[in-house]
C-alpha cells in the first residue's frame, strides 16, 4: 500500500496526481470467507480492520448495501467524548479515546482529530449537582472532567446568552477537555483503506437478502451478488438492524428512529469547543470550514426515512438560539437525517446471539460515531475469540431480561422521549 | 409535517400530538402468572418494521384522547386512524 506523507504528496504533485493508487479495490465476492461483516459503516469497517490487525483474520468480507460511509458515519455531528457516568460506558468510551488519539498515525490517514473539549451547560443548581456527581464518576474512571462556574463558562464561550432574565440562565457547566471532533468521512475511508490493504474484501452495492442457518448454526448469507458461505457473521447495520433481524426470526430490544442534523453557512471562527444546551437537547460545534454544526432531538416516532421533519428542526434550533442568540442571524446551508438503532436502555449491544457464529453490534442510539474505534476493536475481539471482551461484557443482549440495564439517562424504554 | 386525522377532532397537524409507540404490544394479563419471557417481550422487544406500523399517539394539545395510527415508517403515509379501543 502506498504510504501517505508530505513526500508522497510532493512526488505525486510533480506527476500531476495521475499515479495515486486506488484507496481500496472493488472485488467480486468470493464464495467463502472466515468472517463476513454486514454493514460497511464506520463500525463495520473498523471491525474488519481490527480483525485483521489484532487477530490476524484476513479472509474477511464487508457486505454493504449502498456505498461505504453513506450511512450514519457520514451523517453525524462528529462529536467524540467519554463523559459518561456509568462504568460500562465510561471505561468503554475512554478506551476509545486512546484509539482516537492515535488514529491518524495508526491508519496513515489524517482523520483531523481535534480534542477541543466539550461543555455541557447547566441551567439550575440541581443540574450543577448532577454534573458534579457525573464529573466525579468520570474522574474515578480516569476520565478528565472539570466543573465550571458561570464566570468560567463565560470566559470560554462569551457569545452564549449571559444576559439577565433569560428563561434558562447559565449556572455553569461540566467540561471534558479531552473530548473533541474528527473528520467523519476520513474515519470511514481510513479504516477501509487499511482493511483493504490487509486483504479484506469491501463489497459495495450488495444487499443481504437472507441467511443460511441450520441446526442453530450460521452457514452463510444470500446476497444480491450470490450466496456467500461464512464461518462467522457480524451484524453491524445500525438503523437497519431490525430489518435483518426479521430475516433471522429475531425480535430485538431496538426501535429505529430518525435524528436530524444541520449546518449553517460558513462564518469566521467563533466557537472552538463543542457546547451542549442543558435545558433541552441541542449541541453545537464549528467545523474547520466555518459552518456551525448542530443537532438535537430525535424526530420522535419510528422512522426509516433518512430525512427529517421540520417541526423537530424548528424546536431544536429554538433551543440553539436560546443558547447562542447569534445563530438566529445565520442562513441554513444543509439539513439531513440518519436512522438510529435506539436500544431500550440507551446503551449499545455487542454480543454473541443464540445462533452459533452470529454476532450482533447495534443499539448505538445517537452516540455511534465516537464509539467507532472501540466498537470495532471489541466487536473484532468478540468475533475472533467467540466471547466478549471485558470492555463490552456489560453490553450483553440478555441484560434486558436479566435486569442489568445500563440506563445512562434514566429514560427507560421510551427512546423517543428527549 | 405529518397531518394526522384524529377520529374525534378531524385532520390536525403533528404539532398537536405526542407519540406513544407501538400499539401492537400487549401487556400480559392481570392477575395471572407472568413468565420472565412474557415480561421481556412486553417491556423490551419491538418489531420496529420498515413499512406499515400501528402506533399510539395522544392528541395532547387537542382532545387529549389516545388514538391508534397506521403509518408507513419509510414514507410516512398514514393509512388510517382509529379510536384507542378500536381494533385495526
Amino acid at each position: 500500500m502506498q504510504k501517505y506523507s508530505v513526500f508522497s504528496l510532493i512526488k505525486n504533485a510533480f506527476k500531476g496526481h495521475k499515479d495515486w493508487e486506488v484507496a481500496w479495490k472493488d472485488p467480486t465476492p468470493k464464495s467463502e470467507y472466515d468472517v463476513v461483516i454486514i454493514g460497511g459503516g464506520g463500525h463495520g469497517l473498523a471491525t474488519a480492520y481490527y480483525l485483521a490487525k489484532e487477530h490476524n483474520i484476513t479472509k474477511v468480507a464487508i457486505i454493504e448495501k449502498g456505498w461505504i460511509g453513506g450511512g450514519n458515519v457520514g451523517r453525524n455531528t462528529t462529536i467524540i467524548r467519554s463523559n459518561y457516568m456509568h462504568d460500562e460506558n465510561g471505561l468503554f468510551s475512554e478506551f476509545g479515546m486512546d484509539l482516537w488519539r492515535n488514529m491518524s498515525q495508526d491508519l496513515n490517514f489524517n482523520v483531523m482529530f481535534s480534542p477541543r473539549g466539550i461543555i455541557n451547560l447547566a441551567h439550575s443548581d440541581a443540574q450543577m449537582n448532577v454534573y458534579s456527581r457525573r464529573g466525579n464518576s468520570m474522574r474515578l474512571n480516569g476520565i478528565d472532567a472539570v466543573l465550571l462556574n458561570r464566570e468560567e463558562v463565560r470566559k470560554i464561550i462569551p457569545m452564549a446568552d449571559f444576559s439577565e432574565n433569560v428563561r434558562f440562565p447559565i449556572f455553569g457547566g461540566l467540561m471534558q477537555p479531552s473530548a473533541g471532533t474528527a473528520r467523519h468521512d476520513a474515519v470511514a475511508w481510513g479504516y477501509a483503506r487499511q482493511a483493504d490493504s490487509m486483504g479484506v474484501d469491501i463489497i459495495q452495492n450488495c444487499e443481504v437478502t437472507g441467511f443460511d442457518v441450520s441446526n442453530g448454526k450460521i452457514l452463510g448469507i444470500r446476497t444480491s451478488k450470490g450466496d456467500i458461505k461464512a464461518k462467522k457473521i457480524g451484524l453491524c447495520v445500525a438503523g437497519s438492524t431490525n430489518i435483518l433481524a426479521e430475516k433471522l426470526n429475531m425480535t430485538l430490544p431496538i426501535e429505529t428512529h430518525l435524528l436530524q442534523a444541520c449546518v449553517s453557512e460558513p462564518i469566521k471562527p467563533i466557537l472552538d469547543n463543542v457546547v451542549t444546551f442543558g435545558a433541552g437537547h441541542f449541541y453545537c460545534s464549528q467545523s474547520d470550514k466555518g459552518e456551525m454544526v448542530m443537532g438535537g432531538d430525535l424526530d420522535g416516532y419510528n422512522s426509516y426515512a433518512q430525512r427529517g421533519n421540520l417541526p423537530t428542526l424548528q424546536h431544536v434550533l429554538t433551543e440553539g438560539i436560546a443558547m447562542f442568540p447569534f445563530l438566529s442571524k445565520l442562513k441554513m446551508l444543509r439539513t439531513w437525517g440518519g436512522i438510529m438503532d435506539m436500544s431500550m436502555d440507551g446503551s449499545p449491544i455487542i454480543d454473541k446471539t443464540h445462533i452459533d457464529g452470529l454476532y450482533l453490534n447495534c443499539g448505538w442510539c445517537y452516540g455511534g460515531f465516537k464509539a467507532t474505534p472501540a466498537s470495532g476493536w471489541t466487536f473484532a475481539h468478540t468475533i475472533a475469540q467467540d466471547r466478549p471482551h471485558e470492555l463490552n461484557s456489560g453490553y450483553s443482549l440478555n441484560r434486558f431480561s436479566t435486569g442489568h440495564l445500563i440506563d445512562e439517562k434514566g429514560l427507560g424504554t421510551k427512546t423517543w422521549i428527549s | 409535517m405529518l397531518h394526522i386525522k384524529c377520529p374525534h377532532c378531524g385532520l390536525r397537524s403533528q404539532n398537536e400530538f405526542s407519540y406513544g409507540g407501538d400499539a401492537t404490544v400487549k401487556r400480559p394479563e392481570l392477575n395471572k402468572e407472568v413468565s420472565d419471557k412474557g415480561w421481556d417481550n412486553f417491556v423490551y422487544l419491538r418489531k420496529s418494521p420498515r413499512g406499515k406500523h400501528l402506533e399510539l399517539w395522544q392528541h395532547i394539545s387537542g382532545c387529549r384522547q389516545w388514538i391508534k395510527v397506521e403509518r408507513d415508517t419509510l414514507t410516512h403515509e398514514i393509512f388510517k386512524t382509529l379510536k384507542a379501543n378500536e381494533e385495526a
